[in-house]
């Protein structure tokens, strides 16, 4: 208790130099919560954005389907039967149906995948409603990416090619209804959607799917005979692993930070110690024995990280919550470019845990660093510290 | 008790290395400090006078011989029970006042009796009698930086005396002062060495610490050259 005492004097006794270090140590404070809170907020982001529009609450896959093999496509279609059939007609899921193509726009010639989805369905946030106008040509849906790398947009014709179920090549023309934005690239690059019923017509291939996606929080998976339940984690292992990279990356980043806010703990108590080395002297003649000063400076440089934490408390949480609430705006051109598709702003997610857990981590260092430097006064002697001296 | 032997050193060595060669600061120094004693060690720079004040105060260990120091050997204490011996029997003096200089005057003088894990309203009752004996009670508030010379020793005074300890070893107490501030801290010392029996042990060359002391130990070489005792004049006579 003393020993804290005297540790709070001495900090507050420090005054401009405690509170220099204190910023310092609090701007690693926050960046590294908001880093990590904007990495989580990006996690959580992306996952909710694929689970709404894309994945619902799993997927039933036709046993050959292998989505990185176009090769499977040929053969991975089945009707849907029993407990599949029941599920979609109860609304609780809806089918897909997955066919290879080509299109020529422009003249250039460019391969697809033609999805068809049902114009009805309500368990994903799709707009797929805009397939509904079903005049005489086949109407399509497109997504933002898609329209740039094939140059379409609302209203284009664009002829494409497939092979129906008996291996026979036919071709029509498909009229843009709508060019989707989604951030979700999985509906949207290399792909056409089109009315689910229109394509099984076109492929031959009546009351078939490719999967069937459930709506969210589906319970427990039965199984069906000739389809695979893969769930969210297999779903969206893929994009979870990237985040993690990139949150690798980014732990590098707070890493340098929390070095660079270490070195400047370390170097202030090494400069303490030889600065202070007659005070810690005087403190060993009036009877504070040598453990006991190794203590005091120690709880100094934690006292350093906790006087930190609430001058990173002052501005940090106005600062972070104004993230929560309004959002970091993506920068133009990164929204693409970061590997998988991000919407134009990020809300961070700031958890408990990141919190409390990051203030436990730099506090713990910073003893640990604080502790280090002060391993000289072990093997100072009393008389040589009040001379100025050090080991 | 009244004349009890509180320091006895027998045959005491301190030799230094200095890489291939030593430095004997001390060489067989035998003596012996009474309760109630003003004394003084005196001689010039690297005559072993600081070594001794040192090892008397636990600061230090001898090379050879023995300090005993209120019924405890220097040599055989642990560094905690050196620090508990310091802590509550030893008070010191340093030529440079030794201020913590984050700490107010008062903190200053209340650190040894925090250390003692006394009271608060015993420490500030024991803080503010040891400011009036000095005669500084009103800069209690004050930080070392604030105070001139003789307000400093005068603090770092009642530093020493507020424990109530038996003996204040004073190391050069006035060769940052000037003559006018080194007489009051000099009457301050004599009158709590008289009012309080405290005994205060000097390590000086100043001439005009000497004229204060009633025995003079001259240390030449690390030898005791020359013991006196000296008679006492009054107050007015020495200024």
């Amino acid at each position: 208790m003393t020993i804290l005492r005297l540790a709070v004097r001495n900090l507050l006794g420090g005054g401009m130099k405690s509170w220099l270090n204190a910023v310092v140590l609090s701007i690693a404070f926050v960046a590294i919560i908001w880093t990590q809170g904007l990495y989580q907020g990006m996690d959580n982001q992306v996952s909710r954005a694929i689970i709404d529009a894309a994945v619902g609450g799993g997927q039933y896959w036709m046993e050959t389907y292998d989505p990185f093999d176009p090769f499977t496509l040929q053969d991975a279609h089945l009707k849907l039967t029993g407990k599949l059939d029941k599920l979609v007609k109860s609304g609780k899921a809806t089918p897909v149906l997955i066919i290879q193509g080509t299109i020529y726009p422009g003249g250039r010639i460019q391969s697809v995948i033609l999805k068809g989805i049902d114009p009805e369905q309500k368990l994903l946030s799709f707009p797929s409603s805009f397939l509904k106008n079903l005049d005489r040509e086949i109407p399509a849906l497109i997504g933002r990416r898609m329209a740039q790398t094939t140059g379409l947009k609302t209203g284009d014709a664009v002829t494409v090619r497939w092979r129906d179920a008996h291996g026979t090549f036919d071709a029509r023309d498909l009229r843009i209804v709508q060019v989707m934005s989604t951030s979700v690239q999985t509906i949207d690059a290399g792909q056409i959607w089109v009315p689910l019923r229109k394509l099984q017509e076109m492929a031959s291939m009546p009351n078939e799917a490719t999967l069937v996606i459930t709506e969210k929080n589906f319970g427990q998976a039965e199984k069906v005979p000739g389809w695979t339940f893969r769930d969210l984690n297999f779903l969206l292992k893929d994009i979870q692993d990237f985040i993690k990279s990139k949150t690798i990356g980014a732990s590098i980043f707070y890493s340098f930070l929390l070095f660079l806010a270490m070195l400047a703990i370390f170097n202030t108590q090494v400069l303490s110690i030889f600065r202070r080395r007659k005070e810690i002297g005087t403190l060993m003649a009036l009877g504070l024995p040598r453990g006991k000063v190794i203590e005091l400076f120690t709880v100094e440089g934690a006292l350093q990280a906790i006087l930190a934490a609430l001058v990173g408390a002052v501005y940090g949480i106005p600062l972070l919550a104004y993230f929560v609430a309004k959002g970091w705006p993506v920068p133009s051109g990164m929204a693409d470019s970061f590997g998988f598709a991000l919407s134009e702003k990020l809300f961070p997610t700031y958890s408990a845990g990141l919190v409390v857990g990051t203030t436990i981590l730099v506090l713990i260092i910073t003893t640990i660093v604080s502790f280090l430097p002060t391993r000289k006064i072990a093997k100072l002697k009393p008389t040589d510290a009040l001379r100025g001296r050090l080991p | 008790m009244e004349n009890s032997v509180l320091i006895k050193t027998v045959e005491l060595v301190k030799v230094y290395p200095m890489g291939r060669q030593s430095i004997v600061a001390l060489n067989r120094v035998s003596l012996t400090f009474r309760k109630g004693e003003f004394a003084g060690i005196v001689g010039p720079s690297g005559s072993g006078k600081t070594t001794l004040l040192n090892i008397i105060g636990s600061l230090d260990v001898p090379t050879e011989g023995s300090a005993e120091v209120l019924g405890e050997k220097v040599e055989n204490l642990s560094p905690k029970r050196a620090a508990e011996l310091r802590n509550r029997h030893i008070g010191f003096i340093f030529q440079t006042f030794n201020l913590l200089p984050v700490y107010t005057v008062y903190e200053n003088v209340e650190f040894p009796l925090l250390l003692q894990g006394m009271s608060s309203a015993e420490r500030k009752k024991a803080v503010m009698d040891s400011l009036e004996w000095v005669h500084l009670a009103d800069r209690a508030k004050s930080k070392p930086h604030q105070l001139s010379g003789g307000e400093s020793q005068r603090v770092a005074i009642a530093r020493a005396v507020v424990k109530r300890p038996e003996i204040i070893l004073a190391d050069e107490p006035t060769a940052n002062l000037d003559a006018e501030n080194s007489h009051h801290i000099l009457h301050t010392m004599e009158d709590l060495n008289r009012e309080l029996r405290i005994t205060f042990v000097f390590s000086t060359h100043d001439y005009k610490v000497m004229q204060h002391l009633r025995r003079k130990i001259s240390l030449v070489d690390g030898k005791v050259a020359k013991e006196e005792i000296i008679e006492t004049q009054p107050r007015e006579e020495r200024l």
